[in-house]
C-alpha cells in the first residue's frame, strides 16, 4: 500500500467505473417542460388575441403530446444510449412554431389576402409526418453505416431531386424562386429540404474513401497546403452545381447550403484550412458573377443593400418591389429587448410568408431579442449536440455524416436567419421546425432522426471482450 | 386580458424559454460521463496507516457502496486494485471488483491517459474465468509492455509486474 506508507507525496484517488448512463429519463422530463412551454404559448396567443383560452387549446396539447411521446417511446425501445437533448429541442421548436403559425392565422389582416388559409392544422399534419418519418428512420434503420452502401446512389437521388423543380409542367415558380415542385392532389413539395439528407450521404461515403488522396497530396504555398490539379475535380463539379441552380433556380439559399456543406466535410475529413479558403473564394466569386446578369437575384441583392428604397418603390406601386425586408426589420427594431408579448405584434404587415420565412420576424417583435436570442441557442445546441455525436461516433463515416447533417442545419438557420435579419440577401428557405411549410418540417425530423441512431450508436457502451478461444483450457481426451 | 397579466405573461413566457435553455446545458454538463474519481485526502491515510494494513479490504473497496461481486471465490493473492505508479496519473488506484478496466485517451475509458504515446483505446484489463487478471493490447500504435516485453497476446498479470504505456506505469496489487 503505496498510498497510505507515503502519503505525503501523492495523491489518491480511486476510480470507479460507472455504465454509460441511457439518460432516456433525462429526455423524457425535457421533453414535458417543451410540450409545456408549447402549450403556454398556444394559450398566451389566445388570451392575447381573442381575451380567452383558445378552444383547441386542449387537442393542441395533446396532439404535440402524443407526437412527443410517440418519439420518446420509439427512441427509448430503438435508440435507448441516444442524445437526451436534441428529441426535446426539436420538439419544442416545432412546438412554439406551430402556436405561432396559429398566432398568424388569427391575424385579421392576413385573414383579408385573398390566398390566406389555416396553416396551423396543416403544420399539426406535416408534423405528425415528420414525427412518423422520423419513426421509420429508426426503426428501419438500425445501422447508420448501411447508408454508406447507397454512396453513389443518393448522390443521383440527390440530384434528380434538385433537379425535379426545373422540369417543365412539375415545377413551379413562385415569386422568382423555382424550388418548388407541385404534385396533383398533394400540393407542393421543396425537393432541396430532402435532397440536403442524400448529400450529406454521398458526401460521407465519398469523403471518407478519398479523404487521404485530398488531405496528403498538396504543394505547400505561402502558409496553405494547396491540392493538386486532379484533387479540384470534385469541389468543382459541385461548385458548377451549385452555380448551375442559382442560374437556374434563381435560389441563393439552396445553392449556399450545398456548397457550405460539402465545403465543411472536405474542411472535416481533411483538416486543410485551404479548402475552406477555396470555398469561400470560389461561392464569393460565383454570387457575384452570377448577381450581375441575374435579375432575380439583382433584386434580392438591392432589398439587401437598400431596403427602405425598395419598400418606398413598392408603396409607390412599382412592380417587382417588395416592402417585406423592411417590414421585417421594423418587426425586430419594434420588439426590443423584450418583446411585445406573444399575439401583440404588427409582424402580419410582412403580409405573403409571414408565417414561413419570415417567421423569425413575428418571434423578433413579440418575444424581442432575449426571444430570439433563446431559440438561437436551442438551434446552436441542436448543432452542437450533432457535431458532439460526430465526436463520439467511432466509425469515420458516421463522423463525417453527423458533421455534415448538423453543418447543413446549421447553414439553414444562418441562411434564413441571417437573410430575414438583414445581413445576407434573402433566399426563399425556411427556418427548420419554426416555419409553416410540410417538406422543411418533414426532412428535418427525419435529420434528427438520423443523428438520434448515430448519436445511439456513439453513446452505446463497448461490448464485452469476446471470450479468447486461446486461453481456454486444452481438452484432453481419454479413450 | 389586464394590461399586467399579459406583461406577467410575456415575461413569464421568456423566463421559462431560458429556463429550458439552461437545463438542456445542465443536462450537457452533467452529461460527460465516464468515470467517477473520488479524491481522498491523504491526512486521513497518514492518521491510520496501521488500521488500512488490518483490514481485510483496502479503503479504496470499503468506500464502494456495493461489494465486491466475485469477493466470495477470490483466490488468496488474487490482487484487489490497480495502481498507476509513474506517468501524470501517478497515485490513481482502481479497485478490482470482476469488471473490465479500459486504458486509453478516450474519454470513455476507466483510466483515461493523457499520454502522446497512448492510443485512444490502448489497452484494456478483465479477469479471466478463474479471476487471473489477463492484459490485452487493443491494436495500440506504440504498445503495451508487461516488464520489458511488448504484448502481443492477451497475457495473465503477475503481482506487482509493471505494466508500461507511454509514461504510464501501472501494476497489480493486493
Amino acid at each position: 500500500m503505496s498510498s497510505s506508507s507515503n502519503p505525503s507525496t501523492h495523491h489518491t484517488s480511486t476510480i470507479g467505473s460507472i455504465g454509460a448512463p441511457s439518460r432516456r429519463n433525462t429526455e423524457l422530463a425535457l421533453l414535458v417542460f417543451a410540450v409545456v412551454i408549447a402549450v403556454f404559448a398556444y394559450a398566451n396567443v389566445g388570451l392575447a388575441m381573442n381575451d380567452s383560452v383558445p378552444p383547441g387549446l386542449l387537442s393542441y396539447g395533446l396532439g404535440l403530446g402524443l407526437l412527443a411521446g410517440v418519439g420518446h417511446l420509439v427512441v427509448r425501445k430503438f435508440a435507448p444510449y441516444a442524445d437526451p437533448l436534441l428529441l426535446p429541442l426539436a420538439t419544442l421548436l416545432n412546438g412554439i412554431g406551430l402556436a405561432v403559425v396559429w398566432r398568424l392565422d388569427q391575424s385579421q389582416r392576413l385573414q383579408q389576402s385573398p390566398n390566406f388559409f389555416e396553416a396551423a392544422p396543416r403544420q399539426l399534419l406535416n408534423s405528425a409526418l415528420g414525427v412518423a418519418l422520423f419513426v421509420v428512420v429508426l426503426i428501419f434503420l438500425k445501422d447508420h453505416r448501411v447508408l454508406q452502401r447507397y454512396t453513389y446512389i443518393s448522390m443521383v437521388a440527390a440530384v434528380i431531386l434538385l433537379l425535379l423543380p426545373l422540369v417543365p409542367g412539375l415545377g413551379v415558380n413562385v415569386f422568382g424562386a423555382r424550388i418548388w415542385i407541385k404534385i396533383p392532389g398533394l400540393g407542393t413539395i421543396q425537393p432541396g429540404e430532402f435532397a440536403k439528407i442524400a448529400l450529406a450521404v454521398f458526401f460521407a461515403g465519398y469523403l471518407m474513401v478519398k479523404r487521404d488522396a485530398l488531405a496528403l497530396a498538396s504543394r505547400r504555398f505561402m502558409g496553405l497546403y494547396l491540392p493538386r490539379g486532379r484533387d479540384l475535380g470534385p469541389i468543382v463539379v459541385i461548385w458548377a452545381l451549385s452555380i448551375l441552380i442559382l442560374i437556374f433556380e434563381t435560389d441563393l439559399g439552396t445553392s449556399l447550403l450545398f456548397f457550405g456543406m460539402f465545403v465543411i466535410m472536405l474542411y472535416v475529413a481533411t483538416e486543410r484550412t485551404s479548402w475552406i479558403v477555396f470555398g469561400l473564394l470560389m461561392s464569393a466569386a460565383g454570387a457575384v458573377g452570377v448577381a450581375s446578369f441575374e435579375s432575380h437575384v439583382q433584386q434580392r441583392v438591392q432589398a439587401w443593400l437598400d431596403p427602405m428604397r425598395e419598400y418606398t418603390l413598392s408603396q409607390e406601386g412599382v412592380l417587382g418591389h417588395t416592402e417585406q425586408s423592411m417590414q421585417a426589420l421594423w418587426a425586430f427594431g419594434s420588439g426590443g429587448t423584450l418583446g411585445t408579448g406573444l399575439g401583440q405584434g404588427n409582424s402580419d404587415l410582412i403580409g405573403f410568408a409571414a408565417n414561413s420565412d419570415f417567421i423569425l420576424a413575428t418571434f423578433g417583435e413579440e418575444l424581442g431579442l432575449a426571444g430570439v436570442m433563446a431559440i438561437l441557442l436551442m438551434y446552436g445546441l441542436i448543432v452542437e449536440r450533432g457535431v458532439r455525436t460526430a465526436l463520439a461516433a467511432r466509425d469515420p463515416f458516421g463522423k463525417l455524416l453527423a458533421v455534415g447533417l448538423s453543418g447543413a442545419f446549421a447553414l439553414q438557420v444562418f441562411v434564413v436567419a441571417g437573410g430575414v435579419m438583414g445581413l445576407i440577401p434573402l433566399t426563399g428557405m425556411t427556418m427548420p421546425f419554426l416555419a409553416y411549410g410540410g417538406s422543411s418540417v418533414i426532412a428535418n425530423w427525419a435529420l434528427i432522426g438520423i443523428l438520434i441512431r448515430i448519436s445511439d450508436t456513439a453513446r452505446r457502451p463497448a461490448p464485452a471482450p469476446a471470450p479468447n478461444p486461446d486461453a481456454e483450457m486444452t481438452q484432453v481426451v481419454r479413450p | 386580458m389586464s394590461e399586467l397579466t399579459l406583461t406577467v405573461m410575456r415575461l413569464g413566457f421568456l423566463a421559462v424559454l431560458w429556463l429550458f435553455v439552461i437545463v438542456a446545458v445542465q443536462v450537457i454538463r452533467s452529461d460527460l460521463f465516464g468515470t467517477r474519481v473520488t479524491q481522498r485526502g491523504s491526512r486521513r491515510d497518514a492518521n491510520r496507516p496501521q488500521q488500512a494494513a488490518r483490514q481485510a479490504a483496502p479503503p479504496q473497496q470499503r468506500q464502494q457502496a456495493a461489494p465486491p461481486s466475485g469477493g466470495g471465490r477470490q483466490r488468496r493473492g488474487a490482487p484487489t486494485k490497480l495502481v498507476v505508479s509513474e506517468g501524470i496519473l501517478t497515485g490513481t488506484t482502481v479497485a478490482l471488483q470482476g469488471q473490465t478496466i479500459t486504458l486509453g485517451r478516450a474519454h470513455d475509458s476507466t483510466i483515461v491517459l493523457d499520454d502522446d504515446y497512448a492510443s485512444s483505446r490502448h489497452a484494456r484489463i478483465y479477469p479471466d474465468r478463474d479471476g487471473q487478471w489477463i492484459v490485452e493490447d487493443l491494436g495500440s500504435t506504440n504498445g503495451t509492455y508487461l516488464d520489458r516485453n511488448r504484448l502481443t497476446t492477451p497475457t495473465p498479470i503477475p503481482l506487482g509486474a509493471p505494466i508500461r504505456i507511454g509514461k504510464t506505469v501501472i501494476e497489480l496489487r493486493k
